[in-house]
């Protein structure tokens, strides 16, 4: 419950934030919402002597739709998400999944930066960003540089931003045609036995294109190139739907915990998957 | 090791001011510092919503704030949304409708129902049961808590349809 002690830092802008992180290096870190390095720290688990909250810093919020391209600033909440008239029309996805993600309180103050940097792979963030294509754009001492959120992550808590990084937006395309985030938990604000994210476009009664990431059924999120292409050019018969679910038990590696055995897990997956993909074939 | 700093909160209408430590979490502040001893602590995960105040116009677990994080702003705690001679409509509610037996998680669900009626003032029953999920209560399963809600809502709709 109790935290060692830090140095804390609330600095107004970006140049503020990149000094501390150049001078302390592995012993900075940068807080957002605070909602998954709070707790680590209260557990001793996360150590750290320098802690920079990043809620006066310009630039950091709002979510914007330009020409079919959204960006949403880091330290935009859960909460700002579900409540975002335009980004429910253009990419209704987030807030399919911001909803199913923790509980009111925690929704008011953890980010979308925060989720998707954290690199937990229980955040439900991460696999909706791969699903989507998103690009996540991080600012270092060099400047500004882009990464693929499917590039991004490299194992639990390991990702491709550097320690003197900070994450300060994703971007993506408006989606089109049908979408589902469909996720099994053991109760409210529990991360994912397993989850599935899927976005479907059709040609009349023919899949034109399909896009498909699983949370929580490996030490990242998974994008499965394969489950995807499975259901391309196919009317959603159950053999493309089979091949679907196949790919994607091919991509995931479970590990068991309290959530269940690794059969379970792969059992949930398969079942969950379905679902989505029934569910954003509906809608599309 | 002692960095203390001065911070600035108010709370409940208070200005306080004092030096603290940034580590120190805002449930202690709360707690400890300026004996608002209603808001509770449940666990050590964030999970129990014990600790729920309003914050800046937020539901906030205070037990997932440092108080370095808090500094400068405006909260409410249960003592601030009413006391024994002058009862919040929902602190009525829970009241009338049993919606509390040990009162450990009280404070906390209702601060946060107050802020979920706040922005939905006419929920149905899955709206206040999700718009609750951070809040756990281990005596009144549930039912009780979203009935309190519930009338609380009607009596808070029907006092503004007669201000009218």
């Amino acid at each position: 419950m109790i935290p060692a002690a830090f140095e804390y830092y609330r600095p107004k802008d970006m140049a503020g934030v990149l000094s501390v992180l150049e001078e302390h290096g592995d012993d900075a870190r940068v807080v957002a919402g605070g909602h998954s390095l709070i707790p680590m720290m209260k557990l001793r688990m996360a150590e750290v002597p320098h802690l920079i909250d990043l809620q006066d810093v310009a630039g950091l919020t709002g979510i914007s739709i330009d020409a079919g391209r959204v960006r949403i600033g880091a330290m935009t909440t859960q909460h700002e998400i579900i409540n975002h008239a335009g980004l429910s029309d253009v990419a209704p996805i987030m807030r399919e999944a911001s909803l199913q993600i923790a509980d009111p309180q925690v929704r008011y103050m953890g980010t979308v930066g925060g989720n998707v940097a954290n690199g937990d792979p229980g955040n439900d963030m991460p696999g909706l960003m791969q699903c989507l294509d998103a690009t996540f754009i991080l600012v270092g001492p060099d400047g500004e540089r882009s990464v693929a959120a499917r590039d991004f992550y490299e194992a639990a808590y390991m990702t491709d931003r550097a320690d003197d990084e900070v994450l300060t937006a994703v971007e993506f395309a408006a989606s089109k045609g049908g979408y589902a985030y469909e996720k099994q938990k053991r109760k409210i604000g529990d991360y994912a036995t397993a989850a599935a994210a899927v976005l479907i476009t059709k040609d009349g009664g023919t899949c034109a294109s399909a896009s498909i990431a699983m949370t929580n059924l490996s030490d990242t999120p998974v994008y499965s190139v394969d489950a995807g292409a499975a259901l391309v050019g196919t009317s959603l018969d159950e053999a493309s739907m089979k091949a679907a679910v196949d790919a994607m038990l091919g991509d995931i590696d479970p590990t068991e915990d309290n959530r269940g055995p690794i059969e379970f897990k792969r059992h949930a997956a398969s079942v969950i998957l379905r679902r989505a993909i029934e569910n954003a074939w509906d809608r599309a | 090791m002692s960095n203390k700093k001065h911070f600035k909160l108010t709370v409940n209408g208070e200005e306080q001011e004092f030096l603290a430590e940034p580590r120190e979490l805002l449930i202690h502040t709360l707690r400890e510092r300026l004996r608002q001893t209603g808001p509770h602590i449940g666990c050590e995960t964030s999970h129990c919503g014990a600790c729920t105040v309003t914050m800046n116009g937020k539901s906030v677990k205070a037990c997932t704030v440092f108080v370095a994080q808090a500094d400068g702003a405006d909260i409410t705690t249960i003592e601030g949304l009413g006391n024994p001679d002058s009862l919040h409509v929902l602190q009525e509610a829970f009241k009338e409708h049993h919606g509390l037996q040990c009162g450990f998680c009280t404070p906390g669900m209702i601060t946060r129902a107050s802020k979920l009626l706040e922005e939905n003032p006419t929920p149905t029953e899955e709206e206040v049961r999700f718009g609750m999920a951070g809040n756990i209560c281990r005596c009144t399963g549930y039912q009780n808590i979203v009935k309190s809600i519930l009338a609380a809502a009607s009596e808070m709709n029907a006092a503004k349809e007669a201000a009218e």
